[in-house]
């Protein structure tokens, strides 16, 4: 009996090693141009991040950093199968292959950098746990909230932290939970609460299902890091550079002020940086097993970082997001992307 | 003794609705339920509700009703999905094959009852994937991660229902079988997909059979619904049937035998025709309950009807409002009571039809 457990065990772990090790021997960057195609996991909704528009499109900023990797392969930004993943199944989506790259509003954190076989590359988007009151109540900051009541989602992170805030400046509150998030909304719409809390990017988007918006503002405060980022299987690592410098080269398009309008003037600029990024100058392609030109196809295709975050989640939305920490650095934001030379 | 048609009236109403105080009592409270919640839907369905407009901004006022733009602007998406908008008379030539077969199928005074069926489940099926998939002659291939809305809906609801039918019979006879292994292996399937929930078998085959296939292989996932779905209903469908099965007198398996009948004929001819005519509440009941399971093929990323309703109501920033969400799902509920409601007045027909039949 011991004995038939042991070959069992034993050829199950050889099927993992077989499938692990076909997923070693092939370049992603290889299959994905065989295929002709970007298998791209994205959010199975999330508004500003990737949705649906009236005819079906994908559109967001998790869908346009896709965009931008498949503009940079293969010059086309329609060259993308998106994958919409749940919560749950976006992980094993990656590790078995079905998807090339993860880019789903997933928060980096340690373990699932270390212990889930995935690599983040960067952050597209900083967002972290912020406080919608009302305009009325005239408050200024997060601690003037003690002794109010605050409407959440039960069983999150949000809650959690919440709770660690108070608690570290000594402070009381009375928090107001629900099952889900939809009624926590609800109940703040009908006055139950004082404050509502979520992630930043999401007290936008409920801002505007309330009857009155405008009666409302969302405190500049922000309790907790949630940086959200692109991710791939980790142990290929030209293709997660090639995932890294796209991320790069869009955000520093932004700070070298090349915009989608703009792009085919900047070919001829003199500034080195720019000659540089745009592929007028060195071979900066090669190292990522691409054309020279990759960057330019991505500004070109989908425009800069600053350009896609305000259409699909700043003023050109409706969601109408300040940037804040999604500045560039030099504009006292958190994205700095390192030179390309 | 001759009463007018209003003394009738008057008289009815006071038999059944005013015979006593305690009566009269909760008529009453439930006429004023009635009338609140009459009032308060045509209220919020037309008087207030919001006809015009070209985003959520214009619903997003104080008292404003339903936002019916949201359901205008995105009618096209609830119906077909992603399927591209110069293909998609495909889907619609589909629906009219579909129809062409089925009406007729469906009217008792048509002849041809037997050709109807063959070009149904033949011919029909095959120029209906050909025409929607595409790929050959000049039809451009329309991947199945395209397929949406209320396109998606039926095709994973009639592949359902056409499959499991069939499997569910034979399910059903191989429980009763007298062979053991048959017997054991249709309990055994049986018992094992009843004792489970269609979700965790979508999600199962959606999370797990990866893990086990070659990085480059992969297995489209509407095929992996449209196979779980089958077998699922297969598996409810088959106790249903077994129920008619049983409510068939031992002396009608006994006249066959005698008549020295196969086995074959003996249930072609003799148990099955009064077996399913019997059980005809609970195929149907079978059917609608999986009309509306469809919906759990979201689970897997796929955008049923409810789907890609709630997809856009949850994410698309351009129609948030306060009542975008009340006015999609009502919508989509009222989709599928049309489907639900005409499937079930369709058996009512049909039984009372059999059941004349049995009177001559």
């Amino acid at each position: 009996m011991r004995h038939r457990t042991q070959i069992l065990t034993a050829a199950a772990l050889g099927l993992i090693a077989v499938a692990s090790a076909t997923h070693a021997q092939s370049s992603t960057l290889d299959s994905v141009k065989k295929r002709g195609d970007l298998r791209c996991g994205v959010n199975i909704g999330l508004a500003g991040f990737s949705a649906p528009d009236d005819k079906g499109e994908w559109t967001g900023l998790d869908v346009d950093f896709c965009r931008a990797v498949a503009s940079a392969i293969f010059k086309d930004p329609t060259k993308v199968k998106f994958v919409p993943l749940s919560a749950k199944e976006r992980f094993t989506a990656l590790q078995s292959g079905e998807i090339d790259l993860l880019s789903r509003n997933t928060t980096w954190t340690m373990s699932r950098d270390t212990q889930q076989g995935l690599a983040f590359v960067g952050v597209t988007y900083y967002d972290g746990q912020g406080f919608l009151v009302k305009k009325s109540l005239d408050l200024k900051s997060v601690a003037q909230l003690a002794g109010a009541s605050i409407c959440m989602q039960t069983g999150t992170t949000n809650e959690l932290n919440v709770a660690d805030y108070f608690r570290t400046r000594s402070l009381t509150y009375n928090p107001v939970v629900f099952e889900k998030n939809e009624e926590a909304v609800a109940a703040f719409n009908l006055g139950r609460c004082d404050a509502y809390t979520t992630d930043a990017s999401g007290l936008y988007a409920q801002r505007i299902k309330l009857a009155d918006p405008s009666a409302y503002v969302v405190l500049p405060e922000i309790i907790s890091k949630e940086p959200l980022g692109p991710a791939v299987r980790q142990g290929d690592d030209q293709w997660a550079n090639l995932v890294q410098w796209t991320l790069f080269a869009w955000l520093n398009a932004e700070g070298l002020g090349v915009t989608q309008e703009n792009v085919d003037e900047m070919i001829n600029s003199g500034n080195p940086e720019i000659r540089r990024l745009l592929g007028t100058e060195g071979e900066y392609g090669l190292g990522i097993g691409l054309d020279n030109d990759w960057a330019y196809q991505i500004v070109k295709n989908v425009g800069n970082y600053g350009q896609s975050f305000e259409r699909n989640v700043g003023k050109g939305s409706r969601l109408d997001i300040a940037r804040d920490q999604n500045k560039l650095w030099k504009d006292g934001g958190l994205h700095y992307a390192p030179p390309i030379r | 003794m001759d009463a007018g048609p209003i003394a009738r009236s008057v008289d009815w109403l006071r038999t059944n609705l005013f015979s006593s105080w305690g009566n009269t009592i909760l008529t009453l409270i439930c006429l004023t339920i009635v009338w609140y919640v009459i009032v308060g839907f045509v209220d919020w369905a037309i008087f207030s509700a919001v006809f015009a407009g070209s985003d959520g901004s214009a619903c997003n006022k104080p008292d404003a009703g339903a936002c019916w733009p949201f359901v205008t602007h995105k009618l096209g998406l609830f119906m077909y999905g992603r399927y591209p908008d110069p293909e998609r008379w495909r889907i619609n030539l589909t629906y009219v094959l579909a129809l062409a077969g089925l009406v007729p199928l469906m009217i008792p005074r048509v002849p041809g009852k037997l050709w109807l069926s063959i070009y149904l489940l033949t011919v029909f099926p095959i120029i209906g994937f050909i025409l929607v998939r595409g790929g050959v002659f000049w039809l451009p291939h329309i991947p199945t991660e395209l397929w949406g809305g209320l396109f998606l809906t039926l095709v994973v609801a009639s592949v359902g229902i056409v499959a499991s039918f069939p499997i569910g019979i034979l399910l059903a006879l191989g429980r009763r079988s007298e062979l053991p292994i048959v017997r054991w292996a249709c309990i055994g399937f049986i018992e094992v997909v009843r004792g489970v929930p269609l979700v965790t078998v979508l999600f199962m085959a959606s999370v797990m059979l990866p893990l086990f296939l070659p990085p480059d292989v992969t297995f489209d996932k509407l095929l992996r619904a449209l196979i779980g779905v089958a077998l699922f209903s297969a598996a409810y469908m088959a106790e249903v049937i077994r129920g008619g099965l049983q409510a068939i007198p031992r002396g009608q398996y006994e006249a066959a035998d005698a008549l020295g009948l196969s086995y074959g004929q003996k249930m072609a001819f003799i148990v099955l025709p009064q077996a399913l005519k019997l059980v005809i509440p609970g195929i149907v009941n079978s059917f609608i309950a999986l009309f509306k399971d469809t919906s759990l093929v979201l689970i897997i990323g796929l955008f049923d009807l409810l789907g890609i309703v709630q997809q856009s109501i949850s994410s698309d920033a351009k129609w948030f409002s306060p009542q975008t969400a009340a006015t999609g799902y009502f919508f989509a509920g009222l989709i599928f009571w049309i489907f639900c409601f005409s499937m079930s007045r369709y058996s009512a027909f049909l039984e009372r039809r059999l059941a004349g039949g049995e009177r001559q």
